[in-house]
């Protein structure tokens, strides 16, 4: 296995709130290699997009505050770098995609000079013509029509869509070997998902970066993601390949949750959720934090007094942190049965 | 539905050559697009047929101002009289302290040019109100100027970092919005005499920045929240790159209109403290001055009074229908205008 691109150790981010300390992020670790998408999965508020948000240092310090832990990226700690360094690999190294593509473009700049400016904050060589044919370049990439004119425009004559392929043309315009899409397509309607899905996987062909997508919808890791890491309540539940996490996922609120995806081949009366209610992040329940909506805690009393740890299952690369996920050994998901079924 | 491109292009037959060309330009590019060409193709030829024109927020916001009659007449108005102060010395028939004993207390006549009469020296009021156009035009422009400035500064310095910074800023703002202007000005120019324009302006500088600086403050507050200034941030732009290139403009609206607005107001306080005889030192004439001397003749000479005090008004009026159109013009989220 290649060095990972990406290695995150234990990482433990709190913030003060008044009525109380949240435990946004509490020991999350995972690696990503190179080329690899690593899905992130999760519910609001599980800690996925504060995780990567906190290794960036774009968490607002105070009211969060990164207790613990490690992020070596190509042998640099990032949580150890002084702003300076953290700043230069920001955008070079490491690159970003938002969510809202009708806020993150600045309203008085034409998305070229946007694009131009993403460059020129990494490397001031370049003048204005290179700066202007490499944006002309890379919106052509994306797929953005036109490209030589829709250059020179503004925000507002972009719709939404076209506004997602100028923000991702802006993260690979300096050729990262990181991206991060925190949530890319929630914003968008779903037939555009789908064009900037597309988009996403040229951009990382083009840049051979290792992605990480986080999202909390299923469909798209389905569609995207090589591994799968599963959080919830800011810890990791579960990381495996794509295919075992939705076949044979060895964690009870994985389990739970692709169990809850309505199929359109099943005649199906009603969703199955989780049942209860995700836990307030200022009170985690002591031990496993899914204990109280677990099918398999039974009373039992370790779920209730012993954290879980990440072990691994079968093979190095399939992990899951439930004492008594050996229960769920013979499980399968419905996805599992499906096929089997066919 | 009959084709957009075909109708738009048939009465300009250099058309279809330039959409042709612009489609061979892609094609050549197509091996790294596989998403998109056909659209690509499309829309440049819609886009070619209808010719939609790209256009600026500068654009936008100069067509709104456009929109707004008063704004305007008051712009070309107040355009006028700056030029008039402007080029005072080309322009008036008398320099400002020349006197004509024969010609004294004329009232308002084409002859001899005395437009705005004379006084009971035989000083010509016309260049008199001209002259004191252009030091309060030079006192005007140089305290908006300056208070611009400071209050851009540290209005930003204080939305931006927030914490302390901006907790020590602010309570210095305070500490001098608390001040009674007039008093302290007052007191100021007691102590430390009349000067030279440059001097009040600076003094009435020194005052005036507060009002900007908590509305850029304000402003910095809301765009620091803002998806695009978080997304510089991750890109790798430094503080004072995310201050200049992505606040700084987002905020131009409220700065032009305060800074059109201060120069009303200083204008006022100008005239204020020259009436007061706090103001520019004599003989350098300034409107508020030129009222003061002939508070005396109001009855008899009333045009010595009232030409001052007319253009004073007319100035401030006109700057302030300007700041109104601009105010409209630069705020996006408002489509339609007041009658």
């Amino acid at each position: 296995m290649p060095e990972p691109v990406l290695s995150i150790r234990d990482l433990v981010v709190d913030f003060g709130t008044e009525d109380g300390v949240v435990h946004a992020v509490d020991g999350v670790s995972y690696d990503i290699h190179p080329g690899e998408t690593l899905g992130v999965v999760g519910e609001s508020g599980s800690g996925k997009s504060v995780t990567v948000m906190s290794i960036l240092g774009l968490i607002p310090q105070p009211p969060g505050r990164i207790v613990r832990g490690e992020a070596f990226f190509k042998g640099v700690d990032l949580l150890k770098v002084n702003k300076r360094e953290l700043r230069e690999i920001r955008g070079k190294d490491i690159a970003m995609i938002f969510q809202d593509p009708m806020t993150s473009l600045n309203p008085v700049f034409t998305v070229g000079d946007q694009i131009a400016e993403a460059m020129e904050v990494h490397d001031s060589s370049l003048n204005d013509d290179r700066l202007r044919a490499k944006a002309i370049e890379l919106l052509e990439l994306v797929g953005v029509p036109n490209a030589q004119r829709r250059v020179d425009q503004y925000p507002h004559e972009y719709s939404g869509g076209m506004r997602q392929r100028a923000m991702i043309a802006m993260s690979i315009a300096n050729q990262p070997s990181l991206l991060i899409a925190d949530e890319p397509t929630t914003a968008l309607d779903v037939t555009i998902q789908a064009q900037i899905l597309e988009v996403m996987k040229t951009a990382q062909r083009e840049t051979n970066a290792a992605t990480i997508m986080i999202t909390h919808d299923l469909g798209i890791i389905a569609e995207m993601a090589d591994r799968v890491v599963v959080m919830y309540a800011g810890h990791v539940v579960e990381v495996g390949d794509v295919g075992t996490i939705f076949h044979r996922p060895r964690h009870p609120y994985t389990l739970g949750l692709m169990n809850s995806l309505p199929r359109l081949e099943v005649d199906e009366r009603w969703l199955k959720p989780i049942p209860g209610q995700p836990p307030s992040m200022i009170n985690l329940p002591p031990g496993c934090p899914f204990h109280p909506r677990c099918e398999l805690f039974q009373g039992r009393e370790a779920c209730r007094t012993e954290r879980p740890p990440l072990d691994p299952i079968e093979s190095q690369h399939h992990r899951a942190a439930c004492h008594f996920k050996h229960e769920l050994k013979n499980e399968t998901s419905k996805f599992a049965q499906e096929g089997a079924a066919s | 539905m009959t084709d957009p491109n075909l109708s738009a292009s048939q009465p300009l037959p250099q058309k279809p050559k330039k959409t042709e060309s612009s489609i061979s330009q892609r094609e050549k590019s197509e091996g790294a697009d596989p998403v998109g060409t056909q659209a690509a193709e499309l829309s440049t030829v819609y886009e070619e047929g209808l010719e939609v024109k790209a256009r600026s927020q500068w654009q936008l916001a100069f067509g709104r101002f456009l929109r707004h009659k008063l704004a305007v007449a008051s712009l070309i108005l107040l355009l006028l009289i700056f030029a008039a102060g402007i080029f005072a010395g080309q322009i008036a028939p008398y320099s400002f302290r020349e006197q004509v004993p024969l010609d004294a207390r004329l009232a308002p006549t084409l002859e001899g040019q005395h437009y705005f009469g004379t006084d009971v020296l035989g000083r010509d009021y016309f260049s008199r109100t001209l002259f004191g156009i252009q030091t309060s035009i030079r006192v005007a422009l140089l305290v908006a100027l300056l208070s611009t400035l400071i209050g851009t500064v540290i209005g930003s310095i204080s939305g931006y970092f927030g914490g302390w910074i901006d907790n020590l800023l602010m309570r210095f703002v305070d500490l001098i919005l608390t001040l009674p202007i007039l008093a302290v000005l007052l007191v100021i120019a007691a102590l430390a005499g009349q000067g030279s324009p440059t001097r009040v302006a600076i003094i009435l500088a020194l005052f005036f920045w507060t009002t900007l600086a908590r509305i850029i403050r304000g402003n910095f507050l809301s765009l620091r929240e803002k998806e695009y200034v978080e997304a510089a941030k991750a890109s790798g732009a430094s503080d004072m790159r995310i201050i200049f290139r992505h606040m700084l403009p987002n905020s131009f609206g409220p700065i032009i209109v305060n800074a059109t607005l201060i120069v009303a107001t200083a204008i006022l306080v100008e005239a204020t403290l020259s009436f007061l005889g706090f103001g520019v030192q004599p003989p350098t004439p300034a409107l508020g001055k030129l009222i003061d001397d002939n508070r005396g003749f109001m009855s008899s000479l009333p045009w010595l009074v009232i030409a001052p005090g007319a253009t004073i008004v007319a100035m401030v009026l006109c700057i302030n229908f300007v700041g109104d159109g601009l105010r409209d013009a630069l705020d996006p989220t408002q489509r339609r205008l007041r009658a």
